[in-house]
């Protein structure tokens, strides 16, 4: 498994920079909310959460991660629909907030993230822009500004380390922006663990983890959150390796296509460019080359000839 | 099969080739190794010293001056630069093909000439931890690639390993095979490539390259008529050679359309052979274009029991399921052994993608600036947060994005073009990446 990989950088201290990615994706915590509203009225165990009380979780995970080591450094990124942005940096030497004293914190972070949900919305506000249902919040921009935050080159005293709480869908529009941080971050050692509290699993999310050696998680009831945050995420990376952390229930390596960034488990592969497309193509939209000679599959040529063979009784 | 010892040609070629600028021993160049051995000894171990390391080479005069240690940060950035313009050059021009599933074998020259100590220890070990640097960047840019290696030695090519997709047999197999003796033989290695390579399926890159440490070949017969032979079989040959500049290399890189060049040092190596790893801008005549069909599994949940289909054991936990049938298998990439399928994980697949979207170089920010309207602008690096004015008021050296106009650290600069392979400023904006 690649978990093995990530311990191999010898650290005598077990001094962590954890970056913190929150999702703060006002389309789905206000359907969040929603059901959460409903679900309360009829008694059901409760699977979703509105936004003040994921804060309620999530703000004391950021101090006990900096109780359990006075050297920790923790950074909380809020990953928004329009733009993503940083909030709250421990090791910035108080930045205004004070002496770093727990309720300043606390107020600075709710104000800071205050002041980027405004700013958020008003980046989307454009013309032409259709708010749909599913809207995705832009995950590669924020997985980008934590990896370019904790590049080993810049910070070579702490073992960096990633925690994305993710609750809205997947945008497949970013496909190829999120693997490329994956494996940049695979390249550094920096494990992705991720806490999705969506209704469905997130794809990405599932392969981050796993290709980086981070822990996967959907939490059951998202009222004990916080359990599960610090039971199992705030864990530095040397305890990991003497915990038993919950196993990746099934990974989804289904790649989206090209042509209509449809998630897919079969399809066709340019020879030239390894783009994926969902069917046979004429011509590859991304490099150009001509595949006139059909499919090289042999099987996918004797379907083809069933199939018209069927046709011509 | 290319065992044949007759020699029939020698081409002592330091003479025919203009020499590379190359630190050498003085004479001893149109000599044997024997006499250079004895020139060696001639010298005195003191003199050896500093003949050897040159570390007046790491000293350079200021404007006033002065002597102070090379400022190499901004000298490997710049270095950096120049490679990714020249890169972002010749992706403009030609439109973005590249050929992305090869099949590369690499030659290592394991002759008498491998065993010399201008490279510390020897050429033959500097060479074998360069090939093993190499061997896993190459997986690493080319997922879906194959790699093979082929060593020459006593005027005889030896396949060490079958052409192959892991990189941890492939770096065993060589470095258990490190001796060497004999003469090398350009024509034999290309002749038993050429009767592997010619195999493999059409839409493949068929590539060799060669780490060459001599400076003659001994070959059986005609050598002309084998880099003919490789042409036709459009098997596309570069080498590297750790010498001098030999006629007979650079005639085979230019007629089959590879690379020729000559490191100078163990570091010049490194990087010429590192040169190798990205794919190459395919031609369009030497593999034809195809759609291959292929399937993308899912992970087994841990636990699970299963059988698979290519070991036939049962196997608890792991595995991937083939979409069209079902079937279980161990590992990927892989063919279903039910179905034929081609089976690989999208991560495979995406490993290649920042080759066809790469991120557009940035621009230099100079620090000449008026102070007033870089003072309007970030004065924080937007990758790490780090202040971008280093002493007093005056900003370091940073780079632009073209797109987002968010600025950047020299480091972050390279970090973002060599490892991320994302602009964090252009990402975190929705407009910029619909």
């Amino acid at each position: 498994m690649n978990a093995a990989s990530a311990p191999s950088k010898l650290y005598s201290d077990d001094v962590s920079l954890i970056v913190v990615l929150l999702d703060a994706n006002p389309f789905f915590w206000a359907s969040s909310a929603a059901a959460a509203g409903d679900s309360a009225s009829s008694h059901h165990p409760t699977t979703t959460l509105p936004f003040s009380k994921l804060l309620n979780h999530v703000i004391p995970l950021l101090n006990s991660l900096l109780l359990l080591n006075q050297l920790n450094q923790v950074v909380l990124v809020a990953t928004g629909v329009n733009s993503c942005g940083y909030i709250y940096d421990s090791g910035d030497g108080g930045g205004g907030s004070g002496c770093g004293s727990v309720p300043a914190i606390c107020s600075e972070i709710l104000r800071r993230l205050e002041e980027f949900v405004v700013k958020d919305r008003l980046q989307g506000k454009g013309p032409d822009k259709v708010v749909a249902t599913g809207v995705s919040s832009l995950l590669s921009g924020s997985l980008s500004l934590a990896l370019g935050f904790s590049d080993p080159e810049l910070d070579i005293h702490s073992l960096g380390q990633i925690l994305c709480l993710q609750g809205s869908p997947d945008g497949p529009e970013q496909y190829v922006a999120v693997m490329n941080a994956i494996f940049s971050a695979q390249r550094s050692m920096i494990p992705i663990d991720s806490c999705v509290m969506g209704v469905q699993h997130s794809a990405f999310l599932q392969q981050a983890s796993y290709i980086t050696g981070g822990v996967y998680l959907k939490p059951q009831q998202l009222d004990g959150l916080f359990q599960y945050l610090s039971a199992v995420f705030a864990t530095d990376l040397q305890s990991r390796n003497f915990l038993q952390l919950p196993k990746p229930a099934g990974v989804d390596f289904r790649a989206s296509c090209f042509c209509h960034k449809k998630t897919i488990d079969m399809g066709y592969v340019c020879s030239v460019c390894l783009s994926i497309f969902c069917k046979h193509h004429k011509k590859c939209s991304t490099c150009g080359s001509d595949f006139s000679q059909g499919p090289t599959d042999a099987n996918a040529s004797t379907d083809r000839k069933r199939k018209t063979s069927e046709v011509q009784p | 099969m290319s065992g044949s010892v007759e020699v029939q040609r020698r081409f002592d070629l330091a003479g025919m080739g203009e020499e590379a600028t190359r630190r050498r021993r003085r004479g001893g160049e149109e000599d044997d190794e024997e006499e250079e051995d004895e020139d060696e000894r001639g010298m005195e171990a003191w003199e050896r010293a500093y003949a050897d390391e040159r570390s007046w080479e790491d000293l350079q005069e200021d404007e006033s001056g002065l002597l102070r240690p090379i400022d190499t940060k901004t000298l490997v950035h710049a270095q950096y630069r120049r490679r990714l313009l020249q890169k972002s050059a010749a992706s403009a021009a030609s439109r973005i093909q590249k050929g992305l599933i090869r099949y590369l074998y690499l030659v290592v020259d394991l002759s008498r000439a491998a065993s010399e100590t201008d490279y510390r220890p020897s050429r033959m070990v500097a060479v074998a931890k360069c090939a093993e640097a190499f061997i896993r960047e190459f997986f690493d840019q080319n997922p879906l690639s194959h790699i093979g290696l082929v060593t020459i030695k006593d005027g005889v090519a030896h396949r060490l390993t079958d052409i192959g997709g892991s990189p941890e047999s492939q770096i065993k197999a060589l470095m258990g095979k490190l001796e060497c003796s004999g003469d090398a033989s350009l024509q034999n290695a290309l002749e038993l490539i050429h009767g592997y390579l010619s195999q493999i399926p059409s839409y493949g890159h068929r590539e060799v390259l060669i780490l060459y440490s001599a400076r003659n070949t001994c070959d059986p017969g005609d050598i002309m008529e084998t880099i003919k032979n490789c042409k036709n079989a459009k098997i596309r040959c570069s080498v590297i050679g750790l010498s001098a500049e030999i006629f007979i290399c650079k005639h085979l890189c230019e007629e089959t359309g590879g690379s020729y060049t000559v490191a100078l040092d163990e570091s010049h190596f490194k990087e010429l052979l590192l040169e190798h790893a990205p794919p190459p801008p395919a031609i369009a005549e030497y593999a034809a274009a195809n759609l291959i069909k292929m399937g993308f599994p899912q992970r087994g949940a841990e636990g699970v029991i299963a059988i698979c289909s290519c070991h036939k054991d049962v196997k608890i936990g792991g595995g991937y399921t083939c979409p069209r049938c079902k079937a279980r298998v161990c590992e990927l990439p892989a063919e279903c052994r039910i179905c034929g399928l081609t089976l690989v994980s999208s991560p495979h697949l995406a490993r290649s993608y920042h080759h066809l979207f790469p991120v557009t170089p940035f621009n230099e920010v100079s620090s000449v600036v008026p102070f007033k309207l870089s003072q309007k602008l970030a004065q924080t690096c937007y990758g790490c947060q780090q202040s971008l004015l280093s002493h007093g008021s005056k900003p370091a050296p940073h780079v632009s994005c073209p797109k987002c106009n968010q600025r950047f650290c020299l480091d972050c600069d390279i970090y973002i073009h060599e490892s991320l392979h994302n602009c964090p400023g252009c990402e975190s904006h929705r407009s910029s990446t619909t």
